[in-house]
This record gives structure tokens, sequence and C-alpha cells, in this order.
């Protein structure tokens, strides 16, 4: 089963090699890996997404705790979530298809942001259905090129990944 | 007042109450040793840096106290891994500082640059690259906190040379602030009742106790426990001393080559209390069939370690001495029971054995070591036989009295561990029982023990064998001695070239008399006793086989 992981650590230069390593070392799957910024700047948070059953998981949680910079875990898999991925696609594009695509990028609120001679980068943000099904609809035009930043995901409502989590909002 | 980098270090090294370090100089920590120069800390050069690293390693597991090891950047840092690495198997609290090259050269293959934080990263409990004097103070603090409390472990600092010379105000902070680091020290209430109202229930415990116990300092609680509830205990490699094996309870060591009244003890149990162990694959055997008809209460300091091997019914996070006082608060005497009669049994039925066949067997040696000290000395290791030997025929009764490579099983560990042993605690007879294979290994810290007169006394089962593993063939690949022939330098002669004694024994009857003049000669020495070539250590259990089935013995 897959699990996403929300984690906090501290924002100290090595902190990703850290959790990578571990996950390699001991051989967890992980599906993709995100890392940013959080609203306090010693503060990064992980957006892990792992395969395993729940033994894997308890493992994975416990030894990512053990990483003196890892402050803290919350698995939001089973909570009610928002999450989202960004891609950026480029396809070919000649004049006589580029209707067509502009259908296509309507159809699921995707944006173009460039305009070349033969080509389009299309960008869309989503979940991971809906990532797969404009990848899936822009194939026959030709992908040139596509990135996609692995999914990053919050909790909905009054439940908080942050360090103080009893905080409420007035 | 401005302190210099490696001023800063030696100073908040004795806010720390360091007393000895153990290093070897070069480029990068020059300034590092230019303090230490000017310092009244001890500090020991030893011969190569693997021996600096095993040599605080010993240090730490003989007094408790974390040991400290510093090398220069480049190769005196990788030479420090393998003691590192056999520091953190063992969870030993130790410190090591690297010299690194200056901040503007790193990362462009400088001379003598390597990324030994990215080397160390998964053997260490945490390390740190220090690229700002000012932040030094606060992280050898950290460091110090994070190698001795909750698990311990081995943390590395990495200090670029420009560092150690940069000034600062020096001030040694009070405390730590580390968001993410918080052991559990205190064990559930709820959870520890539970425990207690299956020990009650039970009717056949054991208690399988391993190195967190003598860790935590709990062996006075352990004691406690056993005679409550009178549950034979069983012990790992890293569990020996935490129990006196002169007890009626005790068993012994379980696993691979424990004795069989300890691992059908656990075959056989209804209730298995693990106390400071992990399961570790050598103690379990076949995992389906370890303890098969046993709940498990499992109490350590680590929770990453519960459940990661066996399934536990009742699982306790916290300091096994805190525990283990609420425990016992818990707890009622129990009454003998048939149990206790089957154990005595199995103990009389299947004590450890080897053939007298008047020749010089090294259980014997051991057994002698044992006789002539009363039980009252440090018994250090290497790996192989002689470490199973030392473990099975010397009967421990203190913690600390057994310092061997347990997780990581290193070679060469034993004399320079020894030597950092003695320096911790030089009352104590410290003697390292080593097979003539893995002392060649860092036989160069005999140069070490001999500078400082730091006496300790090694004592070589000498097979000609790299024997384990000849033992391994013998069995398994049908007598095929592949490349386990070793062989030695004369012992005695190379003794006396380093400027230590050396005894060579024979002959059985001279065993105890070499013993004692080692003891009295208050120096370093070899005793190189030639033993029978192709002894084995018995019983033994197949590796993945079933605990209880075990061969020989
Ligand atoms: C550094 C290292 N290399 C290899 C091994 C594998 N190994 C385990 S036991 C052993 C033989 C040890 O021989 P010796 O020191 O002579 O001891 P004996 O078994 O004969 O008592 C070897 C090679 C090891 N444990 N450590």
């Amino acid at each position: 089963m897959r699990h996403i992981l929300a984690v906090l650590v501290e924002n100290n230069p090595g902190v990703l090699t850290r959790v990578a390593g571990l996950f390699s070392r001991r051989g967890y799957n992980i599906d993709s890996l995100t890392v940013g910024r959080t609203e306090n700047q010693n503060i990064s948070r992980m957006t892990i997404v792992v395969e395993g059953d729940d033994l894997v998981l308890e493992q994975v949680t416990k030894q990512l705790h053990k990483l003196i910079d890892v402050i803290k875990i919350n698995d939001i898999t089973s909570e009610q979530y928002v999450d989202r991925e960004l891609v950026l696609v480029k396809v070919g594009a000649d004049a006589a298809v580029r209707g067509e695509i502009m259908q296509i990028v309507d159809i699921f609120r995707a944006r173009i942001v460039d305009i070349g001679q033969r080509t389009l980068i299309i960008e869309c943000t989503g979940d991971e259905g809906k990532i797969n099904a404009v990848i899936e609809s822009l194939k026959s035009f030709g992908i040139k090129e596509l990135v996609r930043t692995g999914k990053i995901a919050m909790l909905r409502g009054q439940k908080f990944t942050s360090l103080n989590e009893t905080r409420e909002d007035d | 007042m401005n302190l210099s980098g490696a001023q800063i270090i030696v100073k908040s090294l004795q806010e720390e109450g360091v007393e000895a370090i153990f290093g070897y100089p070069g480029g990068q920590v020059l300034e590092i040793y230019d303090a230490l120069y000017h310092s009244s800390l001890k500090h020991y050069l030893v011969r190569h840096e693997q021996g600096a690293a095993h040599a605080a390693d010993g240090y730490a597991r003989a007094t408790g106290k974390p040991g400290v090891c510093l090398a220069t950047s480049g190769p005196g840092a990788t030479n420090l891994v393998t003691g590192i690495a056999t520091a953190y198997m063992d969870s030993v609290p130790m410190v090591a500082l690297t010299g690194q090259v200056p901040c503007n050269l790193l990362g462009k293959d400088s001379f003598q640059e390597a990324d030994i934080t990215g080397i160390t990263l998964p053997i260490t409990k945490h390390n740190y690259l220090v690229k700002d004097v000012k932040d030094l103070a606060k992280t050898i603090k950290e460091a110090f906190h994070i190698a001795t409390t909750g698990r311990p472990g081995p943390v590395l600092i990495d200090v670029p040379k420009d560092v150690s010379v940069k000034k600062t105000k020096f001030k040694y902070p009070d405390t730590t602030c580390l968001k993410g680091y918080k052991p559990t020290l205190e064990g559930n209430k709820g959870q520890i009742g539970v425990a207690a109202k299956m020990i009650a229930e039970s009717k056949r415990p054991v208690l399988y106790v391993g190195g967190g116990v003598v860790i935590s300092g709990a062996s006075g609680e352990l004691f406690k426990l056993a005679e409550l509830t009178l549950s034979p205990v069983t012990t790992t490699l890293m569990g020996i001393g935490a129990f006196p094996e002169t007890h009626p309870l005790s068993l012994g060591m379980l696993g691979m080559h424990g004795t069989k009244a300890a691992n059908y003890a656990v075959s056989e149990c209804d209730l298995l209390i693990a106390v400071g162990a992990r399961f570790d694959d050598r103690v379990t055997g076949k995992l389906d069939e370890f303890a098969p008809s046993a709940r498990i209460v499992h109490i350590d300091v680590d929770p990453a370690e519960i459940g990661k091997n066996v399934r536990v019914d009742v699982p306790i996070v916290g300091d096994v001495k805190n525990i283990l006082v609420e425990l016992n608060s818990k707890l009622e005497q129990h009454l003998s029971t048939n149990w206790q009669d089957k154990i005595s049994e199995w103990k009389a039925k299947h004590p450890l054995k080897y053939e007298k066949n008047g020749k010089l067997k090294p259980q014997f040696i051991v057994e002698q070591i044992y006789d002539v000290t009363k039980g009252k000395a440090t018994i250090v290791t290497e790996v192989g036989q002689n470490q199973m030997w030392a473990a099975q025929y010397y009967k421990y009764t203190k913690p600390r009295s057994f310092i061997s490579s347990g997780g990581l099983g290193t070679m060469g560990y034993g004399l320079p561990a020894a030597i950092g042993a003695k320096v911790g605690c030089p009352d104590s007879i410290v003697i390292d029982i080593a097979g003539d294979g893995s002392i060649q290994m860092n036989i160069q810290e005999l140069a070490t023990a001999v500078h400082y007169n730091i006496p300790v006394i090694v004592a070589i089962l000498n097979n000609n064998f790299l024997g384990m593993v000849r033992q391994w063939q013998e069995i398994f690949y049908d007598r095929r001695y592949s490349y386990t022939d070793i062989t030695g330098p004369d012992f005695v002669k190379l003794a006396e070239a380093y400027g230590a004694m050396g005894i060579r024994v024979n002959d059985p009857k001279e065993v105890k008399p070499a013993i004692k003049k080692a003891i009295e000669a208050k120096r370093p020495v070899i005793i190189d006793f030639v033993v029978e070539r192709e002894e084995n250590v018995f019983p033994m259990v197949p590796p993945g086989g079933a605990i209880h089935k075990m061969l020989g013995g």
C-alpha cells in the first residue's frame, strides 16, 4: 500500500541526504519525495510517498524519527487531505493541431506557458490521477519533454502538520 | 575572551569532563594539536587511527563515559571508519573529531579531502561539518548529548582547518535545544502494568537480556526482577555481565553459540521478557521457530527496535533501568515451580564441555584465566573462536567486565579496546583474549601500550588458523580449508621487539604460571598459547537454523 508521509525537518545541509540515504540503505521504496521551505525558515517539509505494508511503514516512521534532524512525521494516508502535483509538458504542436491541444488544456484547466515555433509548454496542477490523464491525452501529439514534481500534500480542516499543532483558527 | 576553534575544542572537551583522548595528528589538525600541547588534557598517540577509535570505544565500554578520538582529514578520518561502525553497532557513546580541509577548499578534491560526514552517515548516530567557529561549542555540546543519551552511539564532528584557527568568544552552553531529539526515558505505566500482569500469569518465563541493561546501569534492577519472578536469565553477547553467571538462575549466553539450557529454555518458555536486546539473527536463528509458544514483552529505549524482527505483545519504550524499577514495584515474590527444576536439570545435563585429552585446549586456558583472576578481570576479545570461548568459559559477574565487538564482529578490535579499557580502569586487570589472525590486524598498538606503559595482557589462543572460518569450512564446506591456514610471526620475539614481555606456552601445566607471571609483570605482555589447531566452538546452531537444534556440545 502507498502511504503519504508529511515530514518536518531541520533546514540543515545534508538533511535530504540523510533521509534519502536511510530509505536506500534499509531498502524502502520511495515513490516520490518533495522538499521545500515552510512558514518557518528553519524548517523544511518533505512529502514522501512510500510503498509498503503496515510493518514496513512502522519501521520507516521509527527509523526516520531516529534522524536527529527529523522533527515530526505525519502519516496522512488515512486522513482527509489535499494533494497536488505539478507537471510541465513540452509537446509537438504544429499549427494544425494547436486548436486541439488548446481544447485539452481547457478541459483539464491547465495552462499554456510557452509557445515555440513547433512546440508548446503546458503546465498543469492536480492530483496524481488528473496529471496522469492530462499526460495521456497529450501523448498523441508527441511529448518532447516532461517534468513533474512529485506529490505535496496537506491535511484538510483543523488538523495540522506543524510544530504547534494545537493552534486553532480564531 | 576570544579563543581559537582549536582552543574551544579543548576547553569544551574539558567542560564535558573528558579525561583521555586517543588520536593521531596530521596537517588539518595541527591547530588542535597545538592547543592540546598547552592543555592538561591527556592525549594518547596511537599507531593507527583505527586503534584510536577502538581505544575510545574500549574506554567507553569499560567506564560508561563517552570515548573521544581525534584524527586528521582524508586518510586519518577514513581510518576511523571501522572503529566508528563498531561503536555504532554496539551502541557505544563516542565522539570522533576529524580535521577537514579549509572551507574554501571543500568539494574540490583537495589534498587529503574526504567527505567523512558523507562516509559516516550510516554509521553514526549523528554527524556534523562545522563551517563557522561560532557554532563549534554548541556543536560539541550537542554531540556529547546525543552520543550519551537515549540509545548511545558515535557522533562525528568534522572541523575544517580554518574553523580551528578562527577566533570567537567562548561560552560553553548549559543546554541543548534539539527539536527532533527527545528520547523517551519513562516507560508507559499502563504497558508496565500489562507486562506485570503477564509476568504474574506466566508459568515459564525467561529473561532475555542484552547490552541495554549494561548501558543503562540496570543490573541491580534486573537481579531483583529475576529473583522476584524466579525467571531464568540468558544474555546476549553484549548482555554478558549484566547478570552474575554464577547465579542458579543464570543460563549463560543464548543463540548461535549459546548454551543448550539457554536455547531450550527460550524455545519452551511461555513468556519471553526481552530487556535491552534487539533480536539479532545470531540470537534468534530461524525466526519462525524462535520462542514459538511465548508471548513477548520487549523493553528498549529505541522504539525502532520494537517489532523490527519479531512481533511483540507488550512493547515498553524507555530507559531500561527506569522501567525495571517500576516493573519490580508491581511484582510479588513468585514461588518456585517445576519450570525452575527443569532449568536446573537442563543446566546439569548440558554443561559446556570440551574433550580433555591432555593437549592444550583453548577452553582450558579461558577457565584458567578465570581461576587466576577470580573472575575479577576485564576481559576484552578479538573476533572468532577466541571471542566465543571467552564468552563461554569465563564466568562474568559484573557489568562492563566483558568487552567485545558484537554487532560488527571486528577483528583487530581487542588490543586497542583493551588499551582504552585499561586507561579508563587502571586498577583492573585487562586481558585481551585473542586469535592469532585478529591480533595481527592491530598489533601495532602494542607500541602504544609499551610507550605509555599500559599493562594490558594479550592471551593469544594460537591455532595458526582463522579458526572460526576454518570451523565453518570444516562443517559446511567439507573441510576445504581455503585460505584459512594462517601463519604469524614469532609472537614472543615480536613482543620483545616492541619492548613488551613475551611468554610462550605449549603445555597445560604452564598455563596458570604464565598468567600469574603476566599479571605480576605490570607491563604489556603477550602470551602465545599454542593450542590444539582444529578445536571447534560448540554447541552451534547452523546459520538460519532453529536455536534448539544444536550441533555438538
Ligand atoms: C576485519 C574482519 N575481517 C574478517 C572477518 C571474518 N572473520 C570472522 S572470524 C575470522 C577468523 C578469526 O581468526 P583468529 O583471529 O585467528 O581467531 P580464531 O577464530 O582462530 O580464534 C574471520 C576471518 C572479521 N570478523 N573481521
